[in-house]
């Protein structure tokens, strides 16, 4: 089912990906900060794909944590290596448009000092996974659902503190021109995810038939 | 009426420098009005946002494609290893 459903994906993937900066040109300029703000097509949907990642990994870590499934586990790993990606993606497209809008490529302020913590939490989940020993899986698991609660946070932190950051209002209010290129781009992101997630978990399946190989190998 | 005449030239002199603590340094431009060379220039910051975009999802994917083919080719050697 998966094969038969991934080469169609991956074509319309990257026709989405070849067409949305076409899109993104001819979408019209923001009033105020003019051409930079044509990274916001891309910056928000990868922040997007990153939040899809962290909850499939925190959903898919819990059911590993409470009920053992292995397979859990193995999807959850994938999405925490998705969510390293997609929010690295987030962290230095938001700099290079902020360097021009803000005047300033850091701010420590809530919204961007929470991002950076997501961020670094997956990279604690992937590095506890790695280097963690045995029975990493587990405590993995737990820093997976811990990262997964931070996400309403950074999400309601531009409306909670004041921040530089734009609320989250801004995305309902964009204004005519822009929602169409917007949610082509976060279609394209999502259904990049989705082929990255296929492979990945591919990935993790092949690992573990290697590891059940090596194992009847030595009884 | 010595205290009164003080009263309102302070209050007058007061008022004058509060207002003139208001006033925009006289050196002040709007942004746009400022020369090219004093501008930051948007483009090189898209172009580089979207240039690291693709750049880091093509690494990823080769990134994931290599190791699913590293794996898969030690899988098959085992497997082989195990039918002989």
């Amino acid at each position: 089912m998966t094969k038969r459903y991934f080469v169609p994906l991956l074509v319309v993937t990257a026709a989405m990906f070849a067409y949305a900066p076409i899109l993104i040109a001819n979408a019209p300029y923001e009033s105020t900060m003019g051409l930079v703000q044509k990274i916001f097509y891309f910056h928000v949907p990868s922040w997007f794909a990153m939040f899809t990642a962290v909850f499939i990994c925190g959903i898919q870590s819990a059911i590993y944590l409470f009920r053992g499934r292995a397979a859990s586990d193995r999807v959850a790993a994938a999405a925490g290596e998705l969510a390293v990606v997609f929010g690295l993606l987030g962290l230095v497209t938001g700099p290079l448009w902020g360097r021009k809008s803000w005047g300033v490529w850091w701010q420590w302020d809530a919204r961007l000092t929470i991002a950076l913590l997501l961020e670094l939490t997956f990279i604690a989940y992937l590095l506890v996974r790695k280097y963690g020993g045995p029975g990493s899986e587990k405590l993995a698991a737990a820093v997976g659902i811990f990262g997964m609660a931070n996400v309403p946070f950074l999400y309601m932190s531009v409306n909670i503190w004041r921040t530089i950051h734009p609320p989250t209002s801004v995305v309902p209010t964009l204004p005519a021109g822009m929602p169409g290129p917007f949610w082509f781009s976060v279609a394209a992101f999502m259904l990049l995810l989705t082929i990255l997630m296929t492979l990945r978990v591919r990935l993790e399946q092949q690992r573990a038939a290697l590891d059940e190989l090596y194992l009847a190998l030595e009884e | 009426m010595l205290r009164r005449a003080c009263l309102v030239v302070f209050s007058v002199v007061g008022s004058i420098a509060a207002l003139a603590a208001q006033q925009p340094p006289g050196g002040f431009v709007p942004i746009e009005q400022l020369p090219p060379s004093e501008q930051l220039p948007s483009a090189p910051l898209l172009v580089a946002a979207y240039v690291f975009v693709w750049l880091a999802l093509m690494v990823y994917v080769w990134s994931v494609w290599r190791r699913l083919g590293r794996v898969e080719a030690e899988l098959r050697a085992l497997e082989q290893k195990t039918r002989k």
